[in-house]
């Protein structure tokens, strides 16, 4: 592939040849994800198709930037959405990761365009909250479903320290912590292996596209930070919110059904 | 008229659509060892989580020394009665660092509950995984005291123990009752119940069914169903 190519629909198709290899391993080995990794890949080819169409007017120069602004404040809910659907045992999850993708959202675009790192234009804004957003949804979700899973499986434990007199949130702390931490954990090891063991996306992308290699390094390392920020507040909040809705006025823990996780 | 330890006032409760307890009235009294006893399933340890507040009836209210429960802090609550499950729930650390959970306690006060549960106090060192499972329910006892509770409930704590560890707790039990500290124990062996009670309340499908002296028991609880 030359500069300023891209992969075309003939080229995306071949590399569909490889998840087929995917598919046979997962069912050599009877996981019974192929039928998932089909929906996942059909789902991905539609959402990209569309938002790819989308994208084209809302990054336009000449469109107002409110349009770009609205796109944003549609990923963060639907991100909300995706997080609630995760772990849907949890009451009232909804309006946790709501906050919760909300906080993240303004704080790391604060950061990005309030320091000056991107100039504020439809064509950053729109990818820019994607990755972050996109990345902290992922700990959001480990976040809630962890913690809720850690009060359910230990709940002998907890009782006890609930008997004795202690705080829901003291009883749960050891669980609630080893939760936060298998939350956030992957995004710390992926930074820590930045430009070692892969070249994230932005900054392939940047030098596909043919900026500097240094220069994409710099916007790279930018976006990383702020993605490793947003996914500490994202697990933090929604895995702190998870324990508060699963706490009764009488303080104890809500017993979770389980059989819908 | 004694004001009851706990009043059990027309308590209901009902999990996910099944009736658990169903219109309880039952005093106990404020001294001795209690025995809650029926058949699996008969609603003995709800009634006892209720009195815990790790249980919210449905239906009913529950008082404690006359007080009733949905007006107490439940925090507060908790560290006035004290709860001894089946299996004994051994906190990370040191015998010493489970005692030390909710109460700051010197060496000396640590070595004296170990003393008051008959457990040696050269534990107190040990990890609380090292001990065996009547060591461990012995030491759960032991850190339930540390709060200084005006009872202690305790939720088949000898199911899981080999004979002797069951006695020894039994008498740890009575020890406490005649130290003044009453116990609510529930069980469903009716040799525990005449080898420990001083009263029974019998319980059946969520239901009391008897409730007196022990020496006035019959012995049966009759079949849950």
């Amino acid at each position: 592939m030359g500069e300023g190519e891209v992969v075309g629909w003939a080229g995306l198709a071949v590399s569909l040849l490889f998840v087929l290899v995917a598919v046979a391993l997962t069912a050599q080995q009877r996981l019974h994800l192929g039928r998932p990794i089909v929906v996942a890949l059909a789902r991905s080819l539609v959402q990209m198709a569309v938002v790819g169409l989308a994208l084209v007017p809302i990054v336009d120069p000449d469109t107002p930037l409110a349009w770009s602004w609205a796109w944003v404040v549609g990923i963060t809910v639907f991100s909300a959405v995706t997080v609630r659907r995760r772990a849907p045992e949890v009451p009232g999850l909804f309006g946790v990761a709501l906050l919760a993708m909300g906080l993240v959202a303004a704080t790391g675009l604060a950061m990005m365009f309030g320091l000056g790192i991107f100039a504020l234009e439809g064509r950053t804004l729109v990818p820019v909250a994607g990755m972050i957003v996109g990345n902290s949804m992922k700990a959001a979700v480990v976040g809630a479903a962890r913690v809720a899973e850690s009060v359910a499986d230990n709940r002998a434990e907890i009782e006890a320290g609930l008997a004795l007199g202690m705080p829901p949130r003291r009883a749960s702390l050891r669980f609630v912590r080893s939760a936060l931490r298998t939350a956030i954990s992957p995004q710390v090891e992926q930074t820590a292996a930045l430009g070692i063991v892969f070249l994230p996306g932005a900054m392939t992308g940047l030098i596909l596209a043919g900026v500097d290699p240094l220069d994409a390094v710099q916007t790279q390392l930018a976006l990383m930070y702020v993605i490793l920020a947003g996914v500490v507040i994202a697990a933090l909040t929604t895995g702190l919110g998870t324990l508060a809705r699963l706490t009764t006025p009488a303080q104890t823990l809500a017993a979770l059904d389980r059989s819908e996780t | 008229m004694a004001v009851p330890l706990f009043a059990f006032e027309g308590v209901g409760l009902v999990r996910d659509g099944t009736v658990v307890l169903d219109d309880v009235t039952v005093d106990l009294p404020d001294g001795g060892v209690t025995v809650l006893v029926g058949a699996s399933g008969a609603g003995k340890s709800t009634l006892l989580r209720c009195a815990n507040r790790l249980e919210t009836p449905t239906t009913g209210r529950v008082r404690f020394r006359g007080d009733d429960l949905a007006d107490l802090d439940p925090l507060a609550h908790r560290r006035r009665v004290a709860m001894v499950f089946q299996a004994p729930a051994r906190f990370p650390g040191t015998v010493a660092a489970n005692l030390r959970a909710v109460t700051a306690l010197t060496d000396a006060e640590a070595g004296d509950l170990l003393d008051r549960v008959g457990l040696d106090r050269a534990l107190l060192d040990r990890q609380a995984d090292a001990l065996s499972g009547g060591e461990a329910q012995r030491m759960v006892v032991a850190r339930a005291l540390t709060t200084e509770p005006e009872v202690v409930l305790a939720d088949e704590p000898t199911s899981a123990l080999d004979a002797a560890a069951t006695r020894r707790l039994e008498h740890l039990a009575r020890d406490l009752a005649d130290d003044g500290l009453p116990v609510v124990w529930v069980t469903h062996d009716l040799d525990q119940v005449r080898r420990l009670a001083d009263h029974v309340v019998v319980l059946r499908s969520g239901r009391v069914t008897w409730s007196g002296p022990a020496a006035a028991w019959d012995g049966e609880v009759g079949a849950d169903g």
